[in-house]
């Protein structure tokens, strides 16, 4: 083993020269910007984006002096998973954190109101939110757990040397402009899509290159199959890279300034908007968590997957459906009504598709369902399937155009939202994450099972809070909304329902707070993992060779 | 990769394929899942049949039912509109007498009032008319304008400091900033103003400045305080207050001034809209009789 390690140690320039002309390239382009924008909102990002590209520049050039770009291609490329899983954990929990300040600042705007900070208003800190927990948390979690997974059920170590890391601080890099943008002030007015168009154009280039890794190491894969959970992976990739592209086509206004134009306008605008947020829920949160699904469940209940039949039929008629089914955001708009219908069709027909997922996972645990009880980890897992089989039920319901008559512009929205944000996602995420560090630190254990309990428990309960609230402040306002006395007027005012929210407003701040609570007791379980304290014995200390669950088999092969 | 062996738990056969140690079972897919799913399918078809569904080049199909959500929107405020226009006349004309002596136009005019004024008015004034500091309260007789039905529609047409050429203008001068009193007599002058509505008060104060008050404030508060609606100028001395009566926020109101602005609300409602609004208000508690003093 040790002569083969020997051997094969190729180095990782090639990729040396296409990310310094990358940088070379971005960071030209910011010096212009900072001084000849003559933009002020422009000028500090500018001056961050510099700092980021002479960073990373500084870095290639250290590496390669330094002799650091070699590697074994008969291990995994664990290092960028590990960055990714810290990430994960610290965005978590200032996305979570951003969210429950506007939670608060709805339920007691006057205490909450900040007239002498307007990056503290809420309309700088709801995208501030929406983007920390999908794109930095999830998005964190994706890229990490993607690139864990496809090497091990492959068999072989990531593609592109380098390019990995590029992926990794690449996005960091996306999350620090898109976050700093909102709170300066510059958006491009398309929710979940906030960011003005450099920023747009910087994730182009880091997810082309993403999707260059992974696909390179489908490529080269040594299994002679390619594993569901990396269909899944590839179609949330590849999908997200043509939404967010069409979403985005817009005109600056300057080539050294922030703001730019969208390509499209009026009612197009909002279906290509509609289109994109629905389908980012669709194969951002549906498709990429479905493959951390395939992987982790099977994995952790160490049973096979129930059935291959229905992870291909689901999988292929959840993304040949989803993509139609935007249209149900815009239901009674001036969208025109055929456009409504289909959207509204298409979301009935995606009901029993994304149920395939449910039913795989849940399924899969069948004769193994006592381990529910002793692993917390397991349980994080399966409840989230349990929120994902009912979000994707609420939501086909919401789309139908007499229920949405109710449902549309109410907390109802918010609270189907965060059934399948906090639910599924975050959930899946705790367990995933649970998983992947005592593994990928190679550790016994976690460092306290207890701890997990805990999180279970908080986590599981402040998303009931969290939802029951809004089912009630939302159909309550729907109903308030919508009553006529008999002469036809509105029996309450717009302000009554907003006064009826108030209690429900504190009720979700409180299981929001709880959700948050539980996800900082899962980074400090984490990091004590990761340092070996309690019960996460490095494992070279203690067990004989083949108890280790997940070293790499490479080499033996 | 694995031989394609039973499983033991579930005796289902697996496919033969295995990844990092995960098998696949060969399960068929759940029958139930499936004609659910058909049917969903079915449903979808039907549906499109029925509603406007498939763009073609220029237009789209309108459905087997002919249904539009944009006609019925139209037909439906038409049938409102005519529903509503026998009362909406009336009330373009009616006194307050005519329409307290008409119990459906009463009716009418106290639910569309309502209406309005949540939709409108609420926002600034409460859910209940029961007003915020800076903001009337609605229910008490007090009127900075006066109070009779017609003194409301008049207010509630033109406005207050709005941008309407017919709108009520006054002005409660910036003392201080505009430096027109000197910070002592500001002080001063705010004992005066607490005195004038029977509270305990710095004595001499008062005496230093009760030529100033005539000169400056009593040509629209009035040598006793007690205000004049034709200047929408506040009584002072009924203790009730518009921002506030404690001696910071009278030293702030003679500093700085105030000019609260009600919006006109001609061009937005129409003629009978204004008027249902106005009775409304009117019927909150404080509404004056039409002969009562005013303009």
């Amino acid at each position: 083993m040790a002569q083969s390690r020997s051997m094969s140690l190729p180095n990782a320039h090639d990729a040396v020269f296409p990310i310094g002309v990358i940088l070379i390239l971005g960071f030209l382009w910011a010096l212009m910007a900072a001084a000849r924008g003559g933009d002020p909102t422009m000028e500090p990002h500018a001056f961050m984006m510099m700092g980021g590209f002479a960073l990373g520049l500084a870095a290639l050039v250290f590496g390669v002096f330094d002799n650091r770009f070699k590697f074994d291609s008969t291990e995994y490329d664990d290092n960028v998973i590990k960055a990714g899983v810290i990430a994960t954990a610290f965005w978590g929990m200032v996305g979570m954190l951003v969210g429950l300040v506007i939670a608060l600042q709805l339920a007691f705007p006057e205490t909450f109101y900040f007239a002498e900070l307007p990056w503290m208003g809420f309309g700088r800190l709801r995208p501030l939110h929406t983007s920390g927990v999908v794109f930095a948390f999830g998005g964190n979690m994706l890229i990490a757990s993607s690139f864990y997974i496809v090497q091990r059920t492959c068999r072989t170590r990531l593609a592109g040397g380098i390019w990995p890391w590029f992926v990794f601080w690449g996005y960091q890099l996306f999350i620090v402009l898109a976050a700093t943008g909102y709170l300066l002030g510059i958006t491009a007015s398309k929710e979940y899509a906030e960011p003005e168009w450099y920023v747009d154009i910087w994730l182009t280039i880091v997810w082309v290159a993403y999707l260059g890794v992974f696909m390179m190491t489908l490529v080269k894969r040594k299994e002679p199959h390619i594993y569901v959970a990396n269909w899944f992976f590839l179609s949330f990739i590849v999908t997200i890279a043509m939404l967010h592209i069409v979403n985005n086509l817009a005109m600056p206004v300057s080539l050294l300034g922030a703001k730019s134009y969208s390509a499209f306008s009026g009612v197009q605008d909002a279906m290509t908007q509609w289109w994109y947020g629905h389908n980012a829920v669709g194969f951002f949160l549906t498709t990429g968590f479905l493959a951390m699904m395939y992987y982790f469940i099977p994995k952790r209940a160490n049973r096979p997957i129930w059935s291959y039949k229905l992870s291909i039929v689901h999988f292929w008629t959840v993304i040949f459906i989803y993509i139609w089914a935007g249209p149900h955001h815009l239901h009674y708009t001036a969208l025109p009504q055929w456009t409504q219908t289909l959207g509204m069709v298409f979301s009935v027909m995606l009901l029993m598709p994304s149920w395939g997922g449910m039913i795989n996972g849940l399924m899969t645990l069948a004769g193994a369902f006592d381990k529910l009880r002793t692993d917390p980890v397991l349980r994080f897992l399966v409840v989230s399937v349990a929120f994902y089989g009912m979000a994707t039920f609420e939501g086909p319901l919401m789309s139908i155009r007499y229920v949405n008559a109710l449902s549309h512009y109410t907390e109802w929205t918010v609270g189907h939202v965060h059934s399948g944000a906090l639910g599924w996602n975050g959930l899946i995420s705790f367990g995933a994450l649970y998983c992947m560090v005592p593994w990928l630190w190679k550790r016994k254990d976690l460092y306290s099972t207890r701890l997990v309990e805990w999180h279970f428990w908080l986590a599981t309960i402040g998303i009931l809070f969290y939802i029951t609230a809004m089912w009630g402040a939302g159909i309550g306002e729907g109903l308030m909304w919508r009553k006529y006395n008999e002469l036809g007027f509105l029996e309450h005012s717009f302000i009554e329902t907003v006064e009826m929210k108030h209690l429900a407003y504190i009720i979700r701040a409180l299981g929001g707070g709880l959700f948050l609570l539980g996800s900082m007791l899962m980074s400090f379980n984490l990091w004590m993992t990761i340092k070996g304290r309690g019960n996460a014995v490095p494992l070279d200390q203690v067990v004989p060779a083949e108890d280790l669950p997940d070293t790499p088999t490479l080499a033996t092969v | 990769m694995s031989e394609k062996r039973i499983d033991e738990q579930s005796g289902t056969e697996v496919t033969g394929h295995e990844w990092d140690g995960i098998e696949e079972l060969n399960t068929p897919m759940p029958r139930w899942w499936l004609w659910i799913f058909y049917a969903s399918i079915v449903f979808a078809i039907i549906y499109a049949i029925l509603m406007p569904a498939l763009p073609g080049i220029d237009s789209y199909s309108k459905g087997v039912l002919g249904k539009s959500d944009r006609v019925e929107v139209v037909e439906e405020l038409y049938k409102l509109t005519d529903q509503r226009a026998v009362y909406a006349n009336k009330m373009l004309s009616a006194d307050i007498e005519t329409i307290e002596g008409d119990e459906d136009l009463l009716r009418y005019a106290l639910a569309a009032g309502e209406s309005a004024f949540g939709d409108n008015c609420a926002t600034c004034h409460g859910t209940n008319g029961q007003g915020l500091p800076g903001y009337p309260n609605l229910n008490d007789d007090i009127w900075l304008w006066g109070g009779s039905y017609e003194d409301i529609r008049q207010t509630l047409n033109y406005g207050i400091r709005a941008l309407h050429e017919d709108t009520r203008v006054s002005l409660m001068q910036a003392y201080g900033r505009d430096e027109l009193l000197t910070r002592e007599e500001i002080s001063d002058l705010t004992e005066y103003v607490v005195s004038l509505s029977g509270r305990e008060a710095d004595a001499s104060a008062i005496a230093r400045v009760s030529t100033l008050y005539q000169e400056q404030c009593a040509s629209c508060h009035g040598m006793d305080g007690k205000g004049d609606r034709l200047q929408g100028a506040p009584d002072l001395s009924d203790n009730e207050w518009l921002y506030g009566g404690d001696r910071a926020t009278i030293v702030e109101t003679l500093t700085n001034g105030r000019a609260g602005v009600m919006p006109h609300w001609k061009e937005r409602l129409s003629p009978d809209m204004v008027n249902s609004l106005a009775y409304y208000v009117h019927s909150l508690g404080g509404g004056e009789k039409s002969d009562a003093p005013t303009q």
